[in-house]
Formats: structure tokens, C-alpha cells, sequence
């Protein structure tokens, strides 16, 4: 066996190169392949207010230790209740802004009389933790003005959503960048 | 603007409503009571998107009846948005651009330098400490500064999914994460590894006693990437999960927030690093499998020293990855056919493992399949209505709200459940391939008379250069290298386990 004695480096060096050829081929054909399909737009994480379910996941299963995922409001489609069922707790003791009276768990609503009988109600967002107690209220009995959202401010865009990963109604899904908002009631139709 | 008849009267009506509190009392228990909107299987009649109510004021009431009869009228009916007296302006919803606005090209744009100055730097300049200098630097950019996304380990998923998945489609970005290094290594060896890479740099940082892991440990633990490396491709290519990136060990650190677990695994593989070097690396990091394949072959593979070994052993032990090849001991050795029979018996073992493989994946389908989020939803509606489970169980509860029926749900699932056997028969005859061939390359013995690196576990790193007696020649730090001295240095120590 004369070819096995002796350490044969032409014979090592000719399969290597050809395994190279093999995997730059490889490479080159996945990447046109692919490039073919990709894009170069970035894109990312929104929720579907209308798939979304209120389970309260948004506020756990984040990565950030503070959700990315808050409350917001669209004001267009706020009734400007005096009893807002998205601010109040169920059998509330007066109609002010006690804490005791409050929904919210982090007091993240702001109730601010306009005039009689409205009241305006916006998110002080460093307070809200996303865990949607409001917008079970408001969308069950009210406009459903209030509604989840992922702060672009605060996501860092994972390639795999854990919020999404756990979410029960498979309510978050990837939008272009440039359209980073699924605000309720605009854009619809 | 008074004139808006109809409405203002029904605010007026609703308005009433809202101002008393006795009122209210009676619509107290509104939330979370409501029993399941659909008990049996059979399918909604309407497709409202109205929650129901179990005891609600008359007026709401009506206002809900009216909305069945409406679908697709939206619950913004309720109360409609009051006309204001007081000149009171509504407030605008912020909407906070993306915090990192397309960064894709700068991003590509610096991997590219940091793998062209790391080849240069491993193969041509042979600093340890200018390697770990463009390191620190890929830790801060890649690691602390992006966060750690867009990285190469956690591309595999997006490429296997947009090569499978019709619909998915890879961000430019991504895919030149994805093949940049790779067709660096093809050339250079795994210099990705040794500067580019912001987990890598992060491990060599902590890295203060390394410590030899057994040879058979060792072995065994370099077969779990393969494993990870399929069950990673076989995940994403399904659409059901990126486990690469849910079971990052120091993306926590790297965004400095994180769950407890997330905070737990990357200590336990930094406090682990400090013993044993690079432990994600070489015992789990799946893109490693793959460049390490690729390194094999590669062209201009870094030495130990360019010239010649004069088997001075004073690197013998300085790898802390255990990535050097000793020269095999020329008196020992068996004879030629023990060993070809033994390969035989290897080669004919190789299609059992493959086969077992295959048939312990295709077991294995079943419970995979139910990661993939539709058909989880398919067996919870499906326990739910067989009753194993409640009917109040969230997902349950929101796929009756979407109202369809559950056997078109069923329908879908079925088919993408079947072909998770498939998959588990690939990925477990994948697995049974890798265990197969490793074997019969621990049985093969190649003789070598030097010391080399070892081409699929080298990370380039440079340490080893340093020990080379004739890299300080190079270098000028002495005249010439004392052979003897060393060569006889070297046969008086102790051989090396």
C-alpha cells in the first residue's frame, strides 16, 4: 500500500480544496437564492389591538425588566366618560382620582376634567407596566380607546418576540419599520 | 354646534348613565366573570368582535343587539366622541420612531472590517494582544452598543426559515451576517471567532485559569452544537421557535436587563468561562459547528509557528480550548488491521446510528410539533372541546372570539403536524450522522510529527504564537532559537496525558 505509507499532502490539500469550492458554491447559491428574497427594509414587532385578548402577558413575558409593551390612547375615539369603565375600579367609592377608585394598578392614568360632563384620560407611559386591567374595561364596556402597543422607543426589536412567542391570540406580528404603529381606529380601511 | 341630533340624544341618554353611580352598581360584576361564549363545538353564529356581557345596563344592551345586527360596525358606537364647547383641542397619540432606525448597513459594513483586520491580524500581524484589542472592540459594537442583534449565531434561524418557508422573507442585513463569516472562514480559519464575535470576546475576557476538561468529556460535549445546530434549523425552518436566541446566554448582559433565567444562564456560562475557555463556544455555539466545518478546509489556516517545529513542547499546553493536535507518539500504535476492522465495524455501525437517529426523531415529532404556536392552539381548542380542558384557557377563549369554526383550525393543523415527522426523522438521523462519523473519527489515527493546530476547534486566537521560540525571532526579542537546549529540555518533561 504505497499510497497510505508515505503522508500524501497533494491528495489532502486536492480534497480540501475541492470541499472549499463545494462550500463557497453553497454559499454563493443560498445567498443569490435568498438575497433574491429578502428585503432590505427593516421590520418590526407590532400588536393587533383587535386580536388581542387583554391576557396580561404583555407586562411578564417582556425581556425588559419595564415592558416595551404600554397602554395608549387614541383620543378619536374616546367618549370622554365622566365613569370611565377603563379608569374606574367596578363599584368605585366616589368618582375621583383616589387610589382606591383606580383601575390602573400603577396609577398610570391621568384623569383631567375638560368640561362638563367630560373628562380627558391619558397614559402617563413611565408608570404603565402593559398589563391591559384598563383596556379590559374600556374595550368591554367603553369605545375601546385604549389599547396595546409596542413602544418603539423602548423594544429592541428581538429577532424572536417573547411576548409574541407566549402570546395566547397570536396578536403581535412584524410590520414594516416605517409604519411601526397599528393605532386602533386610524388607518383602518 | 348643537345640531347633531340623533347622536346627542343618545349621549345625552348614555351621558345619564354615566352620571350615576346607583346606575353603575348594577353593572358591577363586568369583568371576569363571563362564562365561555360558545360552550359546545359548534361554530359562532355571528362574527361579531363584541365581548360578551353577562349584566349590563338596558341602554348598553341595546346599543349591543344593535351592533349583532351591524358585524362589522365598530364598538366605538358606544359612546360617541363628544363635540366640545370649550375649544377643547384632542391630544395627538405619540408614536416614537423605532430606536434603532436602519443601522443594517453600518452594521454589515463593520463586520466586514472587524473579519478583514482579524484575519490580518491572526494570520499576519500574530498579536494575542492586538486580536484582543479588535475583540474589546466587537464586544463594545456588537455586544453592548446593538445589543447584540443582528448577530451571525442567531442568523442560521432566519436563513432556515426563508429557506423553507415561502412566505418569510430575510432582511439583507441578516443574510450577509449570516455568510460574511462564513466565507472568511472558508479562507482564513475561524478569525470570526477570535475578534468579531461580541460572545467570544466576552468569554475570552474572563477566561483566568483555564482548566483541561477530560478528553472523553471534551469529546462528547463537542457533539452537542450539531445537535443544537439541527434542532435549531429544524425549529426555524418550521416557523415554531428561535431557540437560538431565547437561550442567548449573554444578551441579558448586553441590554443589561433580562429575565431571571436569561441572568442565570449567562452567569453560569461566565462563571464556567472562567475555567474553562469559551465553554458557549465550544460546547454549544451551533454556528460554531458550522465554521469549525468550514475551517477545516480553509486556505490560509493560522500555524502554531510558519517555520519549522522543532517539538520543543513550550506550547504544548497553552491553548485553553484544547485545540492542538500533539504529534503521535511514534512507538505506540497498534497493528494496522485491529484497527481496520475496528473502522469496519464503525462504517457498518454508521447507518444504525443514522437509521436509530431517525426513528428516535420521528418519536420526538410529537411533542416538537407543539411548539409551533398554531398547532398548540389546535390541541388546547382541541382538549378544550374534548374537555380536558376549560374553555376559559386564554387562547381557547380568543380563538372562539375570532369565531371560526375549530375543524378548519384542525384541518390546518393536521398536515403541518405530519410533517414534523418528517422533520424529527431528519433531524434524528442528522444527530445519529454526526455521533456515527465522530466516532470514526476518534478511531482514526493520523500520525503527525508536529505540533499543529487543531483546524475546526482553533479560534485563531493567537495565544499560542507567543510560546513559539521562533516567533520571538521574528519578532526580534532574540538572535536565534537554542534547538538543542530546548529539544532536550522537552524530552526530559514529563509527556502530556
Amino acid at each position: 500500500m504505497p499510497n497510505e505509507k508515505k503522508p500524501d499532502p497533494t491528495r489532502r490539500e486536492f480534497v480540501s480544496s475541492g470541499a472549499r469550492g463545494l462550500g463557497l458554491l453553497t454559499l454563493g447559491s443560498m445567498g443569490g437564492y435568498l438575497s433574491g428574497r429578502s428585503q432590505a427594509e427593516e421590520t418590526v414587532w407590532q400588536i393587533d389591538a383587535e386580536k388581542c385578548i387583554r391576557c396580561g402577558k404583555c407586562a411578564t413575558e417582556c425581556v425588559l425588566e419595564e415592558s416595551a409593551v404600554k397602554c395608549v390612547h387614541n383620543f378619536d375615539m374616546c367618549g370622554y366618560c365622566k365613569l370611565c369603565t377603563g379608569y374606574f375600579e367596578p363599584e368605585p367609592n366616589a368618582l375621583n382620582t383616589g387610589a382606591e377608585n383606580q383601575l390602573c394598578p400603577t396609577g398610570a392614568i391621568k384623569r383631567k376634567f375638560v368640561e362638563d360632563p367630560y373628562f380627558q384620560y391619558s397614559i402617563e407611559e413611565s408608570l404603565c407596566v402593559g398589563c391591559a386591567k384598563c383596556i379590559e374595561g374600556c374595550t368591554r364596556f367603553g369605545n375601546g380607546s385604549l389599547f396595546l402597543q409596542v413602544r418603539h422607543d423602548r423594544c429592541v426589536n428581538c429577532n424572536d418576540c417573547s411576548i409574541a412567542r407566549s402570546c395566547p391570540s397570536q396578536a403581535i406580528e412584524r410590520v414594516p419599520a416605517d409604519q411601526p404603529y397599528k393605532l386602533k381606529g386610524k388607518g383602518e380601511g | 354646534m348643537k345640531g347633531r341630533p340623533q347622536t346627542t340624544d343618545f349621549r345625552l341618554q348614555t351621558t345619564d348613565h354615566r352620571l350615576q353611580t346607583s346606575d353603575f352598581r348594577q353593572t358591577r360584576d363586568y369583568r371576569p366573570q363571563t362564562p365561555a361564549l360558545h360552550h359546545s363545538s359548534t361554530p359562532p353564529l355571528h362574527h361579531s368582535t363584541t365581548p360578551p356581557i353577562r349584566t349590563a345596563h338596558p341602554s348598553v344592551l341595546l346599543l349591543l343587539s344593535a351592533l349583532l345586527f351591524a358585524p362589522y360596525a365598530h364598538a366605538a358606537e358606544r359612546f360617541p366622541p363628544p363635540d366640545f364647547e370649550s375649544g377643547y383641542s384632542l391630544p395627538e397619540t405619540t408614536t416614537p420612531p423605532p430606536r434603532i432606525a436602519n443601522m443594517a448597513v453600518v452594521d454589515v459594513v463593520v463586520l466586514l472590517f472587524t473579519l478583514g483586520l482579524a484575519s490580518y491580524l491572526a494570520l499576519k500581524r500574530r498579536r494575542r494582544n492586538e486580536i484582543l484589542y479588535l475583540s474589546m472592540f466587537s464586544l463594545v459594537y456588537f455586544g453592548f452598543y446593538r445589543e447584540g442583534c443582528v448577530c451571525a449565531i442567531g442568523s442560521i434561524q432566519n436563513v432556515s426559515l426563508a429557506m423553507f418557508d415561502g412566505r418569510a422573507v430575510i432582511p439583507l442585513g441578516v443574510l450577509a451576517f449570516f455568510i460574511l463569516p462564513l466565507a472568511f472562514t472558508l479562507f482564513f480559519g475561524r478569525t470570526f471567532c477570535a475578534a468579531a464575535c461580541p460572545h467570544g470576546a466576552l468569554q475570552d475576557l474572563v477566561l483566568v485559569k483555564p482548566v483541561k476538561v477530560p478528553a472523553w468529556l471534551e469529546q462528547g460535549l463537542r457533539l452537542v452544537p450539531y445537535v443544537y445546530l439541527g434542532g435549531a434549523v429544524l425549529l426555524a425552518a418550521t416557523g415554531s421557535a428561535f431557540i437560538i436566541c431565547q437561550f442567548d446566554p449573554f444578551i441579558g448582559l448586553f441590554r443589561m436587563t433580562g429575565t431571571r433565567n436569561m441572568l442565570l444562564f449567562g452567569g453560569g456560562f461566565l462563571i464556567a468561562g472562567m475555567f474553562i475557555g469559551r465553554p458557549y463556544c465550544r460546547y454549544l455555539c451551533p454556528y460554531g459547528a458550522i465554521l469549525g466545518l468550514l475551517s477545516k478546509v480553509s486556505k490560509w489556516h493560522v500555524a502554531i509557528t510558519p517555520d519549522e517545529c522543532i517539538q520543543c513542547r513550550l506550547c504544548e499546553e497553552s491553548c485553553p480550548f484544547a485545540a492542538i493536535h500533539h504529534p503521535t507518539p511514534s512507538e505506540s500504535g497498534e497493528a494496522r488491521p485491529v484497527g481496520r476492522a475496528r473502522l469496519g465495524r464503525l462504517l457498518l455501525l454508521l447507518p444504525v446510528c443514522v437509521i436509530l437517529g431517525g426513528w428516535l426523531g420521528a418519536r420526538l415529532s410529537g411533542p416538537i410539533s407543539l411548539l409551533h404556536p398554531q398547532i398548540d392552539l389546535a390541541e388546547q381548542v382541541f382538549l378544550a372541546e374534548t374537555g380536558q380542558l376549560k374553555e376559559t384557557d386564554d387562547a381557547v377563549k380568543a380563538f372562539r372570539q375570532t369565531g371560526r369554526p375549530s375543524q378548519e383550525l384542525f384541518d390546518e393543523a393536521l398536515p403541518m403536524k405530519e410533517r414534523y415527522v418528517t422533520w424529527g426523522w431528519f433531524f434524528g438521523a442528522f444527530v445519529g450522522l454526526v455521533a456515527g462519523l465522530k466516532l470514526i473519527q476518534l478511531s482514526l489515527k493520523r500520525t503527525r510529527t508536529d505540533y499543529e493546530t487543531d483546524r475546526a476547534n482553533c479560534v485563531a486566537c493567537a495565544r499560542c504564537f507567543e510560546y513559539c521560540p521562533y516567533e520571538h525571532v521574528r519578532r526580534g526579542d532574540i538572535d536565534f532559537v537554542p534547538v538543542e537546549a530546548l529539544t532536550k529540555a522537552a524530552s526530559e518533561k514529563e509527556p502530556v496525558a
